[in-house]
């Protein structure tokens, strides 16, 4: 089983990285960006021995409590086979 | 009374803080390596500024979960004193024992200067020997300062006046130039409900003798050793 975690600034959260990126890439030429977000993106292995309900569990336990702060930034998980 | 200094892999103002102790502040100190649980002997723990866990997944979020941290929680439900600077105020925001997050500079620079900050409320075990609008001169040095929260937790700390620092300029003025890393309502530092515990960005234990730049630091550590003679 595999875990995708995606961890993504609050909406309401200022990403003063995603600006820079968004700023770096309009000089580079590139139109039309309204706005650029940065994110972290994880990628866990998990024991093949877990179902994918036991795998999503444990992934959205473990993004919760340690891979986002919650204060500042939302998750989402995804689980495939391999 | 008897001082910790939590030293966590990566901490490198630990020995500045253990300097100000023994010799401003005059009483005992002992570094306490993150393995360790028992804070039993100790009256106050001081979180130092440093890059724990080399600020890995986020400034703060590793050194949460070393032993040590469980130990720390209880020493703050117990009404003694924990004082977080720089790092160790992110590493109080991630570990929920003071509310809120830093996040980035707003200009994504790594800032080391010296700010002013006002002293917002004297009413704390760490600004007792202080005056309410009070102007210290401090150096900071961070990447991760910019202070953000929640309007709720916002308008809490507000009226629990338990917003004990703001950057302010040199006449004790608001501005957003003198905010430079961007933090909410220029907040620098804050304390929780029970005020027994306090994070601020910059660094005091830096600012304490005038060889140095500033000795403004040395009245936070004084206020807090008032406090604990007090006590006994």
């Amino acid at each position: 089983m595999k875990a995708k975690v995606y961890v993504t600034l609050k909406s309401g959260v200022l990403d003063p990285q995603g600006k820079a990126i968004q700023h770096s890439v309009e000089l580079l030429g590139y139109h039309g960006i309204a706005d650029v977000r940065q994110g972290k993106y994880f990628e866990i292995a998990l024991d093949s021995a877990l179902d994918s309900a036991a795998a999503r569990e444990t992934a959205e336990r473990m993004a919760r409590e340690v891979l986002s702060n919650p204060v500042i930034e939302d998750f989402s998980v995804e689980i495939s086979e391999a | 009374m008897k001082f910790g200094v939590i030293v966590f892999p990566g901490s490198n103002c630990d020995h500045d803080a253990y300097h100000v102790i023994s010799k401003h502040v005059g009483q005992p100190v002992d570094f306490i390596w993150h393995q360790d649980t028992d804070l039993s002997t100790y009256d106050a723990v001081i979180i130092p500024g440093g890059f724990s866990y080399g600020d890995y997944l986020r400034a703060g979020a590793l050194a949460r979960f070393s032993p040590v941290m469980n130990s720390v929680r209880e020493f703050a439900a117990s009404g003694r004193f924990v004082l977080g600077i720089c790092n160790g105020f992110q590493i109080l925001c991630e570990a929920g024992l003071l509310p809120g997050a830093l996040i980035r500079n707003r200009e994504l620079h790594f800032i080391c200067d010296y700010v002013h900050v006002r002293v917002e409320t004297a009413d704390t075990p760490f600004t007792s020997e202080l005056q309410k609008g009070s102007i210290l001169h401090l150096p900071i040095a961070h990447a991760e300062g910019n202070y953000v929260c929640d309007d709720e937790t916002l308008a809490e700390l507000q009226s629990d006046e338990r917003i004990v620092f703001r950057y302010t300029d040199a006449r004790g003025e608001l501005t957003e130039e003198a905010n430079s890393n961007g933090s909410r309502f220029s907040i620098a530092g804050i304390c929780n409900r029970e005020r027994n515990v306090l994070g601020l960005m910059p660094h005091p234990e830096r600012a304490c003798e005038d060889l140095l730049g500033s000795s403004d630091g040395r009245d936070i550590f004084r206020s807090l050793a008032a406090t604990l003679a007090a006590l006994v």
